[in-house]
């Protein structure tokens, strides 16, 4: 049989942090008591009116033109109609065949350094569903669902790709970059976790070198990326199993199950996919005025993926530096800050190590920290003239987080400054001298116990030496090198 | 003339419970506007920019700004059950 390529698309649904839901003044919350941000139009009274929220409508330009989307110059909303009880009209309202923002592309980098680009087909404005809890009842024999209309309303948007994914990694990492982008952009809180931001992954395999699309299964509501990449990869498995086995994949909706690694069906509900659009009739077009597109055009922050290309080709930075730096728009203004002080790749490796390292123990981030991006560019200055040991260096950065001094005055009050050569060989020599076993062992060529003179020395001088340098003077005094 | 199949299709879709008498004049009506529909498709409209609306509106928004809704109570006022500050419905999972 013919190799098996899977062929992967996704959805991803984006909450935007805006102060008021889509068609009405409600703020919408997550985690205040149940229906405590409603009103007549979220809730569906009769009679109600909705009216765009046109922060909303903006951020969706914003988003639209970071995917390089053409965007409509006229788009209109659609009811989508089904029965839920997470619906009060009974219609979602979205938009169908004119979304705010058409075809695109998004390039994400892989670890290796090369391109990932995924087609956007479109990406378009909705409202959210309110919240539904199963088996929330409490009365006698009902046992019924609870629903909770503070999310009801909540802007979101839309933005589905081409199935031009090809690996679960692939999927992940195209995920994980979109969704920096859009932290970068400031549109959303992105939390899977609270699910202001959610991925529907559609699966299928084919054989290599075919052009035509398998049977594709919706992989549901995945809560983190890591989940999303193992449910994936659990359903290509699955598929190629099927066929391997001389079966046909069913089209249907998938759960997967991260406790056991199994992929459940999720029951298809009858009919579900009749949503009978039609333009909706209690909202006009949204036509969006060019200069206001290319205003936003023009006021796009750099973005985290041509700022990585950035970071690697003219700062020397590594990829993997690369992309720990452009985890967060604050991260990069203090790492930028840093960088325009000291040398750039220094920086980077103290930030993204031993400052982070230290910081976590404190829960902090960098920016909230008593160490400014200018600390960490004298802390790499001195390093670099050598005035400090690395061991010591470290010793510096727990003393300026500690008081916000400049790692100069934590140097001159703790006495972290380099020791001179001399005093260095004698302290070692004297080590060397009160341990001949080792210094016996060393000359056998066990180069192992190397360790313990460096370990020593390092506490006899409080780390005011650097490793290598001992090592030398060590190797020095034991083999006359 | 639309067949049965159709018209118990809408029906559920509509979440209606129609008797056979009820069945026959919705398919009669349902025909009936989908001829009318017909009549329009057979005209020409090549140029004619399709309409969603008989008013020539545009971006008619709202500024993010949010305004104070219902209390708690209020909201659930007509909720045929609650259970702790939610509406209660059957089950659906």
């Amino acid at each position: 049989m013919s190799d098996l390529e899977p062929v992967i698309g996704v959805e991803i649904h984006v909450q935007l942090s805006t102060r008021t839901k889509m068609f009405c003044g409600c703020a919408p919350s997550f985690g205040d008591a149940p229906n405590t941000h409603t009103c007549p139009v979220c809730l569906a009274h009769p009679g109600v009116l909705p009216v765009v929220n046109g922060e909303a409508v903006r951020r969706a330009l914003i988003i639209g033109l970071a995917l390089g989307c053409e965007i409509a110059p006229r788009s209109i909303f659609h009811r989508k109609n089904y029965f839920y009880p997470d619906l009060p009209k009974a219609y979602q309202i979205s938009q169908f065949d004119i979304p705010i923002c058409g075809r695109g592309e998004f390039t994400a980098i892989r670890e290796d350094g090369s391109e990932l680009k995924v087609g956007i087909t479109r990406a378009h404005l909705e409202e959210d569903a309110a919240k539904l809890t199963h088996g929330g009842g409490r009365r006698a024999g009902a046992d019924g669902s609870v629903v909770d209309f503070n999310r009801g309303g909540t802007p979101l948007v839309e933005i589905v790709t081409e199935p031009d994914l090809r690996s679960a990694a692939d999927t992940a990492i195209f995920l994980r970059q979109l969704r920096q982008t859009l932290l970068f952009l400031g549109v959303s809180d992105c939390s899977m976790e609270e699910g202001s931001m959610r991925a529907d992954a559609n699966v299928s395999v084919r054989p290599v070198g075919s052009q035509t699309l398998g049977v594709k299964t919706e992989l549901k509501n995945m809560n983190s990326f890591r989940f999303l990449e193992r449910g994936v990869e659990a359903e290509i498995a699955r598929q190629r199993e099927i066929i391997a086995s001389g079966g046909h994949v069913q089209q249907e909706t998938v759960h997967y199950e991260p406790d056991t690694g199994h992929i459940t069906s999720l029951r298809s509900k009858e009919e579900s996919h009749d949503y009978r659009y039609f333009p909706e009739p209690d909202l006009v077009p949204v036509a969006p005025d060019p200069a206001w597109v290319e205003q936003l055009r023009t006021e796009q922050p750099e973005l985290p993926i041509p700022l990585r290309r950035r970071l690697v080709d003219e700062m020397g930075l590594t990829q993997e530096d690369a992309e720990v730096i452009t985890g967060s728009p604050e991260l990069v203004a203090y790492f930028m800050e840093a960088a325009g002080l000291a040398d750039p790749k220094s920086c980077a490796n103290w930030i993204r190590g031993e400052l982070r390292a230290q910081l976590r123990e404190l829960g902090q981030e960098p920016w909230e920290s008593n160490v400014t991006p200018a600390h960490v560019a004298a802390l790499v200055g001195l390093l670099a003239e050598g005035t400090v040991s690395v061991p010591a260096a470290k010793e510096v950065l727990a003393g300026v987080i500690e008081t916000g001094d400049d790692p100069a005055t934590v140097v001159e009050a703790r006495g972290l400054g380099q020791m001179d050569a001399g005093d260095l060989s004698a302290i070692i020599a004297e080590i060397v001298n009160a341990n001949p076993d080792q210094a016996q062992q060393l000359r056998d060529g066990k180069d192992k116990v190397m360790g313990f003179f460096v370990g020593q020395t390092m506490k006899r001088t409080g780390g005011r030496a650097e490793p290598q340098a001992v090592q030398a003077l060590v190797r020095a005094a034991v083999l006359g090198e | 003339m639309i067949d049965d199949t159709t018209v118990r299709h809408v029906a559920r879709l509509a979440r209606l419970r129609l008797d056979d008498a009820e069945e026959q004049v919705m398919r009669e009506e349902l025909s009936g506007i989908l001829e009318h529909i017909d009549a329009i498709r057979a005209m020409d409209l090549d140029g004619v920019p399709p309409t969603t609306h008989v008013i020539e509106l545009e971006n008619v928004l709202r500024a993010d700004e949010p305004r104070p809704g219902l209390s708690q109570e209020d909201a659930l006022r007509e909720a045929r059950a609650v259970v702790d500050g939610s509406f209660e419905v059957p089950r659906m999972d």
